[in-house]
């Protein structure tokens, strides 16, 4: 019997390279987990039928010696993400039936390497929300407390993980969707620098903002994915290599916000235990400077400007023309009206709206013109910090996980959940939600995380601080 | 003040059929949205901000690939195709 709650990759893969178990024995205790879990916790949406023949060709590379670290490792992969010949739905009914026709470039890379692909993992549609609640297969429950959201829009990637359903997950992340639910489900999750993983065959949203992410039960996990997923794409003209000259010092000081901290809307478990947390970091060795970010209360407006904008725009590709569900009408235009109006659920359709407005005329100078000139004066506060401090640290929710309702009915109280991680993408920096304790509601523990934040390319950075953070240096 | 006929202007805009019930509530919605964002006005943003991280990337014009050999998998995946064609309803 094996047992998955003690496993990581480097455990794992000893484990396969020794035989003390098959690819396919751990496959199928995932398999078994998933099978007793999911129907409660609806992390996947599609578990894979063909886990048998993708363990044999992993399994194969450990005979003729060529396997390597991810070979046979067990892994969830959010509904956005495209596997050529699987069904890929991004949690929307527009996209019910709608087959990959070709494997994003972070699929390809894992394929490789032999990785087993589990299933598919639910999520909010489209990667709009931040609790998966959004999701047109039913929201995905928090493995600590099924009356509670698992976080999201990557809830599914994240509850998998965190419910032993898979070793390790892929989600994206546009706002925070992938630290977020892992914050909220006691994983790691690595949003890493824009551009630093290609966003090709990634299901567009904020095509500014977008970074396929990776997470795991540890910073280890999380670190081992994205260093075999990373890499400039001729796919992606976006994407790029770290520079050769980037430096690599271990980081020493540590930024805190300290005033952002005090605007309120914190709950009182999130900052005692982030307090607890920069003690601990204290303790370890590191200095902690108090840093002044004056245009980040700005973020999470411009963020909610900006995205909308995007997705407007990108959401067009959906006209049931090229691919996805049709309905018909009269004429082209009614095609098109009833075909998004029934096949986008309400918060894509809010967002789309939303989107037109700040980009039609009249309208577009206040807020889409203004909005990209403020994410400009934000990356500059955060160039200023970091010539002062190497990392810079937060919490990554106002919140534990809230309950599954509590906020649908009231778009901003949702939208302010994302006040800490939105900064990360509109700056581009890579960031890391960590474990870093519990606190208890009604009777139930419920896991937190913190942000770790570093400049362009240092994910190396937030892995160091990380593992302090995690107690394992 | 977003109205009801806003929403309807904007969701023909954007090509989504939306009920009489959603517009009335998406107006209050994007009205509070609106009011909530539009705190970006007060940030000074008139200071010459360094742009220089972002930079144009281009490729060159060339063929990238055989002509063709992705058709078949694209059309597919099409609601619905003649021959190699998607097929529309007329618009004219």
């Amino acid at each position: 019997m094996i047992n998955t709650k003690e496993l990581t990759i480097k455990k794992t893969h000893e484990a396969l390279k020794k035989g003390d178990f098959t690819v396919l024995e751990l496959a199928e205790t995932y398999l078994k987990n998933i099978e007793e879990k999911n129907k409660d916790i609806n992390a996947y949406l599609e578990v894979f039928d063909d886990i048998k023949e993708q363990a044999e060709i992993a399994q194969k590379k450990f005979s003729d010696g060529t396997a390597t670290i991810l070979t046979g490792i067990p892994m969830a992969v959010k509904d956005n993400i495209l596997i050529d010949g699987r069904k890929v739905g991004a949690a929307s009914k527009i996209l019910k039936n709608y087959v990959a026709s070709y494997d994003a470039t972070a699929i390809s890379k894992l394929k490789k390497e032999g990785v087993v692909f589990l299933g598919r993992a639910n999520m909010d549609e489209f990667a709009m929300g931040g609790s998966t609640e959004n999701s047109a297969y039913g929201p995905t429950k928090n493995p600590y407390d099924l009356e509670r959201v698992s976080g999201g829009s990557s809830g599914g990637s994240v509850a998998a993980v965190a419910m032993e359903g898979a070793l390790v997950a892929l989600g994206s992340d546009t706002g925070g969707s992938v630290r977020q639910p892992s914050s909220f489900c006691g994983t790691v999750g690595l949003k890493p620098t824009y551009g630093r993983v290609s966003r090709h065959g990634l299901m567009a949203m904020g095509s500014s903002l977008d970074q396929i992410g990776t997470i795991g039960k540890n910073v280890d996990d999380a670190e081992i994915v994205f260093k075999n997923i990373l890499g400039k794409d001729i796919f992606d003209s976006t994407s790029q290599d770290a520079p050769e000259n980037i430096s690599t010092t271990k980081p020493k000081k540590i930024g805190v916000p300290f005033s952002f901290l005090k605007q309120g809307g914190i709950d009182e478990s999130v900052l005692s235990n982030f307090n607890e947390t920069v003690e601990k970091l204290k303790k370890e060795g590191y200095e902690i400077v108090d840093i002044d970010l004056p245009n980040n209360h700005y973020s999470l407006a411009v963020y909610y400007i900006l995205m909308p904008a995007e997705v407007s725009s990108n959401m067009s590709r959906f006209d049931g023309v090229k691919y996805g569900e049709h309905k018909d009408g009269k004429n082209l235009l009614e095609d098109y009206m009833l075909t998004r109006g029934e096949g986008l659920g309400k918060e894509v359709r809010r967002r789309i709206i939303l989107g037109t407005y700040v980009l039609s005329a009249g309208y577009y100078d206040a807020y889409y013109h203004k909005a990209n000139k403020v994410r400009a004066l934000i990356a500059d506060d955060f160039r200023k910090a970091f010539e002062k401090v190497d990392v810079i640290l937060t919490p990554t929710s106002p919140t534990p996980a809230f309950k599954i309702g509590e906020k649908s009915a009231d778009p901003i109280s949702m939208y302010l959940a994302d006040i800490f991680t939105v900064t990360a993408n509109l700056v581009g920096t890579p960031a890391l939600s960590v474990p870093s304790g519990f606190t208890e509601k009604d009777g139930k523990k419920l896991p937190l995380g913190v942000q770790i934040t570093a400049p362009h390319f240092r994910e190396d950075a937030l892995f160091d601080v990380g593992r302090s953070i995690e107690g394992r240096v | 003040m977003i109205t009801v006929a806003d929403i309807e202007k904007l969701s023909q805009l954007a090509r989504i059929d939306v009920s009489d019930e959603e517009k009335a509530s998406l107006a209050k919605e994007i009205e509070a949205i609106l009011s909530y964002v539009a705190e970006i006005q007060k940030a000074s943003a008139d200071a010459p901000v360094k742009e220089d991280y972002l930079r144009n990337v281009f490729r060159g014009d060339v063929e990238t690939h055989e002509s063709g050999i992705f058709t078949e998998k694209l059309l597919a995946a099409s609601p619905d195709r003649e021959g190699q064609y998607f097929k529309v309803k007329k618009i004219l």
